[in-house]
């Protein structure tokens, strides 16, 4: 998996309540209707910001919170193409993944807001265009880098008709 | 030899019928699942785009309304009715509005019980390890596929051990030990690691009380709060299930990613300040705060022992005259016990509001959101920007006799003086 994008920077614990508050996550499972309100707590205005494929690029323990997974959905339903964090709180980085959404594990603090960057899963790179870096990606295993080329867990389960893990390598 | 465990290596390992360590990622059959009002609507979605035609198991499925209990507006409702229809098709067990917070309900209906693996689309599922159950939260396609398959995916974790010594003040309580932790450990000090908790400070404390800890076990990162099954637990767990258990205890020369040893001997009511968890100070430096409401309830804080300490401090006395006092009863049937015993009244003649058992103003959906510029102290167990449905607001945390107390004076103030 590649991808391709430019970089939106934000500090350590985002909790999923910035991502998307409270007040709007219970009244609807819509992610039409609760993209708008993307991390506004933080940076108002910001889902207008998002160009198709842009990374959210984080601190640690990015995602804290609540297990709602409308979280890593409103990210993805914003166009955003990955979550590259030092750290991510569990619930949220499992929810990614089963949603499609990669959360990449990767040290962000040379990486600035607007830096161009390129992804490879595969690799375990992300390169910094702008700033001509190279860094090393935490290895995904070979189950989650199935169920995020799937598109999620869903896709996974229906393609192999169960929920098993055979090798992947 | 066969290599010493953790808590669980050992559970995972007895589930798989294979020796595993911490790291392997693996597939597990799950013992219990549960989904409440903010989760479950999105479970139900992707399960029927999975295509299953039903639940793979309804006596091992639960879900709760709890987060919007009753429901304030018609879309909320709409989910609802979402939820209660599926209950019908799958004859699910089903909590509806009034029957409590999930986490109370989970080990008080005896769904989740020692050595087992629960699941839960919220995050406090951690709760559970308090009675040596690996419990611990997921979002809403994890209990979908759960429901469809019975399954589930994990990485058997790393494990933190928190060893706790010396005999707590008097004034002092479990929510004042995990809050010291968290300030020690950090946010995100214990991420996808289990946490260990044991010594005498937890030998000495209640179930209820310790359920307080291993609730906020998430808030330092935290997968699972794991204690050991003593004899309280085995007590607490009576007439609350005749199904079969089994306990587990770590091995004598486990391998523990650190090792953490407090004495908590002096420690002094602590409290959590806006608007991170960890942002927590001894009650000294923060008396005299002034606020506006108080919290008491919440899957943190709201069962009978924390309803009687409050009422304890508040027996004969008024809140103050500039401050709302709500309370969130856990569950319906630690209502019951409050109205027998007479704390429902106490706080009632104190000046508390008493609105239906559930999470309520927790989670900022209804039932007491602040103003802007208003601080509200609770025992509820975030306190992050907005977390109550006002960004505009300040929340801190503390145990229910500083809730108590302070909704007394108008402002933080230390318990001890009024008990």
């Amino acid at each position: 998996m590649q991808l391709i994008g430019y970089a939106h920077k934000f500090g350590d614990n985002v909790n999923t309540d910035y991502i998307i508050s409270g007040k709007y996550k219970f009244a609807t499972i819509d992610m039409n209707e609760l993209v708008v309100h993307l991390m506004e707590d933080l940076r108002p205005n910001f889902y207008y910001e998002i160009k198709k494929g842009d990374f959210i690029v984080a601190g640690e323990n990015f995602g804290c919170g609540s297990s709602r997974e409308q979280a890593p959905l409103v990210i993805k339903q914003a166009g955003i193409g990955a979550v590259l964090a030092k750290s991510f709180a569990r619930i949220f980085f499992r929810n990614a993944i089963n949603i499609g959404l990669p959360a990449i594990e990767v040290s962000t603090d040379s990486i600035e807001e607007g830096d161009s960057l390129k992804v490879d899963l595969e690799k375990g790179i992300v390169e910094n265009i702008t700033k001509n870096q190279v860094l090393k990606i935490h290895p995904l295993s070979p189950e989650m880098l199935e169920i995020l080329k799937l598109g999620g867990l869903v896709n996974f389960y229906k393609k192999y008709g169960s929920l098993e893990f055979k090798k992947f390598n | 030899m066969r290599k010493a465990k953790t808590i669980s290596e050992k559970i995972f390992s007895d589930h798989l019928g294979r020796d595993v360590e911490a790291g392997e990622l693996v597939i597990i059959d799950v013992d219990f699942m549960m989904g409440q009002d903010g989760t479950s609507p999105l479970a139900i979605k992707t399960f029927e785009e999975v295509g299953a035609s039903s639940v793979f198991d309804s006596k091992k499925i639960a879900m709760v309304i709890d987060h919007n209990a009753p429901s304030p507006s018609e879309k909320v409702s709409a989910l609802h009715k979402l939820m209660r229809n599926f209950k019908d098709q799958n004859k699910i067990y089903f909590y509806d509005i009034g029957d409590g917070i999930c986490h109370q309900l989970m080990p008080e209906q005896g769904h989740a019980l020692p050595g087992q693996i629960v699941i839960g689309a919220d995050s406090h599922t951690c709760t559970y390890g308090a009675i040596n159950c690996f419990s611990t939260g997921v979002g809403s396609t994890d209990l979908a596929i759960a429901m469809a398959s019975g399954k589930l995916w994990f990485k058997v974790p790393e494990t933190v051990k928190i060893v706790l010594n010396g005999d707590l003040p008097f004034g002092v309580y479990s929510k004042d030990v995990i809050l010291f932790i968290i300030k020690e450990l950090t946010a995100n000090g214990a991420t996808y690691k289990a946490v260990e908790f044991e010594g005498e400070v937890i030998d000495n404390l209640s179930v209820q009380a310790r359920f307080t800890i291993s609730n906020m076990a998430v808030e330092m990162g935290a997968k699972v709060g794991l204690m050991k099954a003593d004899d309280k637990v085995l007590e607490w767990l009576k007439n609350r299930t005749s199904d079969e258990f089994k306990t587990y205890e770590s091995d004598y020369g486990a391998q523990y990613e650190k090792i953490y040893n407090f004495d908590l001997s002096d420690l002094e009511p602590q409290v959590s300040k806006p608007h991170t968890v960890d942002n927590v100070s001894s009650i000294k430096d923060v008396e005299g705060i002034p606020i506006q409401q108080g919290l008491l309830g919440t899957c943190t804080n709201g069962r009978l022992e924390d309803l009687k300490i409050a009422a304890k401090i508040l027996k004969g006395k008024k809140v103050n005259s500039d401050v709302r006092l709500i309370v969130a009863p856990a569950s319906r049937s630690t209502l019951l016990e409050a109205i027998d015993e007479g704390v429902i009244q106490t706080l009632i003649k104190a000046g508390a509001t008493i609105v239906a058992p559930g999470c309520g103003p927790c989670v900022g959906t209804h039932n007491g959101v602040p103003a802007d510029g208003e601080n509200v102290i609770s025992t509820a167990n975030r306190n992050f920007k907005g977390r109550m449905g006002n960004n505009k607001a300040f929340i801190y945390l503390a145990s229910p006799a500083t809730v108590a107390a302070s909704c007394i004076e108008g402002k933080i103030t230390d318990p001890r003086k009024y008990l």
